[in-house]
């Protein structure tokens, strides 16, 4: 059993009551495991949320995390993506001092991250970004340079890959 | 969960003028779904926001006893429900009310006993506004609870308990609160029993085993050379103490107890090893250590049994099994890991383990006695003056081993559970995880009521007997039997130990000034008896059995007595602390 901490990815299915984020949180901060990020939302069973959490830890913690959470009476499902085949999005905006004059150099750095452009102002220009963390990092670094007013990020969201749930994985990202 | 619907199928009908009219208030179907559940007794406290449900409270064939802090109830829910494996109940109001339960909630979550606590909360149209007595109970209690509900519609009242009542008793048992809106309870609505549980799924536990996991335990205890069962509560969770006898006896195995397991195997019996850990015996904690395979059954590795896990039987293998899979790997790393009900894990394995010759490792561990039968202060002639360990070993002696014994938290609660040989399950109550002091006499209460015809002993610290001593006027309104044996050594005597060894015998905020605990009792209108040798604990302990009614007995024992061997915190479970020779510096003076 490997002991190296990795960053990883649960997808936690719960149902959708008052307090359940808090109980799920709170378990976070009681066991010390530090959040990375988290995203919930609903998803196409009434009822039920998906929150996405991400979080660094080896081996034997993930096992445990995931056992803790199944502890958790308003849980339905826990999934640990960090090796099953899986999409991860995260969506990010990063507002960008930038003058009229390189304004074009911007936006040629957005289009090849196929970032879109969502407000424009004479001094400044907001892009969104929809990727992997690593590729809204990358866009971030590149847009460093001409001055970042303000940047956000939303944190992942996952699905496992194929037509059922982890164990058809054969197709090919999108 | 299926314990549930028998418990409240077998049930009796409900008195007819509970069920005459086919609505009812939400207060009225809080006690109709405690009915149902089989409950009888409940523990607990009025005020404002609860008023509703105890005013219905006397149509409903329930005994509700009056505590006198609402910390008494919930350990008294906990002590009924460890004396007897059924969940106990609490009630308390809002605010203070509720969060005085807090301490005796986070008790039973640590020592995974099932309890329900009702609380009533404000009005919903209120909540959030702080309004008076208003506390955010179910936010409080959410890391020391299973679960917890707030309850802000009549309609949802039934469907809530009987959910929290399989949840407080289903898998690896806890604490659940349910938080009961004025308004709910005050609300007429039309019942409905029927519903499908809502928050009742299988447990983690009840998923069948892995045959290779299996496979691979019975192979390791088959072949192991020098194996050690550790036996913590899950035994007697499970109700598997009967399957551990086959178990150890059929493969010759010796077992350790976990504090919070004693009772589970019997102390008497050839292969008892006895209590393992920081106050274990040091030819147990010495097994351990030599060991080639332990075998966890229901325990956790908590750091008072394991000493340093770094030096932690690094020579053994082991298996765990167990209920929490959250536990598996969590202080302790494991071989095979079995996750499953205890009993029906040794169900499993039972057919395949095999008898062997232990007899080389039995000799082994009978080497490793060594001297401690000389260091033992049992050995120390009488010499007028009264040690703890005797006066225990003598309500073992004089109850002869039967009663339950309720013990409280300190040098006393060890010194229990090194003398007091307990050969029954049930037998010994005691707070585990937490050591929670003050928590004895009112789960003795409630022990009370759980087993109405068992003799029960409080054994309790001078310190923890003065935290919760309010419950003595609960036994003299109930009219109720406990004995209360009080070690009084006018220290709190575990932290002084601690000072004397750790922090160069400073004794710093340790010693107390008592009141007179014999006239205590009588001013509650029982019975209290002072005990300062040894040769007067055999007569008085007899007449305090005889007396009806809760008696207390004050024994005075020596001042400064420590608990020995004791492994300091975090240090190697071998390296322990032996109680020096002679046994005390003194006694060659007297």
């Amino acid at each position: 059993m490997s002991s190296k901490s990795l960053a990883r990815t649960f997808i936690v299915d719960v149902e959708d009551r008052p307090g359940t984020l808090n109980r799920v949180v709170s378990l976070f901060r009681r066991r010390n495991y530090n959040i990375d990020s988290l995203s919930v939302g609903r998803t196409e069973r009434p009822g039920v949320s998906r929150i996405t959490l991400r979080v660094r830890a080896d081996d034997g913690v993930a096992q445990r995390i995931e056992a803790n959470l199944y502890k958790l009476v308003n849980v339905l499902k826990v999934q640990d993506l960090t090796n099953a085949p899986s999409v991860v999005r995260e969506l990010a905006f990063i507002k960008v001092s930038v003058s009229h004059e390189r304004r074009g150099e911007v936006l040629r750095l957005c289009d090849l991250f196929r970032a879109r452009v969502v407000d424009l102002h004479s001094s400044a220009l907001t892009v969104e970004i929809t990727g992997t963390e690593d590729k809204v990092h990358r866009l971030i670094e590149v847009l460093r340079p001409f001055g970042i007013l303000e940047s956000l990020r939303t944190g992942a969201v996952a699905m496992v890959r194929g037509s059922l749930s982890e164990e058809s994985s054969d197709e090919v990202a999108a | 969960m299926q314990q549930g619907q028998t418990s409240a199928e077998t049930k009796q009908p409900l008195r007819s003028h509970a069920l005459s009219s086919a609505k009812r208030t939400g207060a009225q179907l809080i006690w109709e779904a405690l009915v149902r559940e089989g409950i009888d007794t409940v523990f607990g406290y009025p005020g404002g926001a609860i008023m509703p449900a105890y005013d219905a409270l006397p149509a409903y064939p329930i005994r509700h006893v009056l505590v006198r802090h609402e910390q008494g109830a919930a350990h008294m829910a906990d002590g009924y429900a460890r004396a007897s494996g059924k969940v106990g109940v609490a009630v308390a109001t809002s605010g203070p009310g509720a969060t005085n339960l807090v301490t005796g909630i986070a008790t039973a979550m640590m020592d995974s006993s099932p309890i329900v606590c009702i609380t009533g909360q404000v009005s919903s149209a209120s909540i959030g506004s702080d309004a008076f007595q208003e506390t955010d109970i179910t936010g409080v209690t959410l890391p020391i609870t299973k679960h917890n509900y707030l309850v802000t519609c009549a309609e949802d009242i039934a469907p809530t308990l009987r959910d929290a009542f399989a949840i407080a008793r289903s898998g690896r048992p806890g604490p659940v609160l349910v938080d009961v809106t004025k308004d709910a309870q005050q609300a007429t609505v039309e019942p409905v029993w029927n519903l499908p549980a809502r928050h009742v799924r299988n447990n983690p536990g009840d998923r069948p085993l892995r045959m290779t996991d299996l496979d691979q335990a019975i192979e390791l205890i088959n072949s192991a050379e020098r194996p050690v069962i550790l036996a913590g509560q899950g035994i007697l969770k499970s109700e598997s103490s009967r399957l551990l006898l086959e178990f150890a006896e059929k493969t010759g195995i010796p077992v350790a107890c976990t504090l919070l397991g004693l009772g589970g195997f019997p102390a008497t019996h050839p292969l008892s090893l006895g209590m393992m850990g920081m106050h274990g015996e040091a030819w147990v904690n010495s097994s351990i250590q030599e060991a080639d395979l332990l075998i966890a059954l229901g325990m956790r590795f908590d750091d008072r049994v394991t000493g340093k896990l770094a030096t932690f039987a690094m020579k053994a293998k082991k298996i765990h099994v167990e209920i929490d899979p959250s536990e598996i790997n969590k202080n302790v790393k494991v071989d095979v890991a079995l996750i499953s009900d205890l009993r029906s894990a040794l169900e499993r394995m039972l057919p395949r383990v095999k008898p062997r010759d232990r007899q080389a490792w039995h000799q082994r561990i009978d080497a490793l006695k060594g001297d401690s039968a000389v260091r033992d202060i049992l050995a120390l002639p009488d010499n007028g003056r009264l040690f703890a360990a005797q006066v225990v070993n003598d309500l073992w002696r004089i109850t002869e081993g039967k009663a339950v014994v309720v013990s409280d938290v300190g040098q006393h609660q060890m010194w229990e559970a090194q003398y007091y040989k307990h050969d029954h399950p049930r037998g010994l109550i005691t707070s585990g995880g937490l050591g929670t002091m003050g928590f004895a006499l009112p789960a003795a209460i409630g022990a009370r009521f759980a087993r109405p015809a068992t003799e029960i002993w409080v054994i309790v610290g001078d310190g923890g007997f003065q935290m919760t001593a309010c419950e003595l006027s609960t036994c003299a309104q109930e009219g109720i039997k406990i004995n209360i044996a009080i070690i009084n050594n006018g220290y709190l005597g575990m932290v002084r130990q601690w000072q004397e060894f750790f922090y160069s015998g400073r004794y710093v905020a340790t010693p107390l000034k008592n009141p007179d605990f014999v006239k205590l009792a009588e001013a509650h209108g029982l019975v209290g008896f002072r005990v300062r040798s040894r040769s007067e604990v055999e007569q008085v302990v007899a007449r305090a059995r005889q007396t009806p009614g809760t008696v207390l007995i004050d024994f005075r024992v020596e001042q400064e007595d420590s608990v020995y061997p004791m492994v300091p915190a975090n240090a190697d479970l071998h390296d322990m602390i032996r109680r020096p020779r002679p046994l005390i510096e003194s006694a060659d003076e007297l």
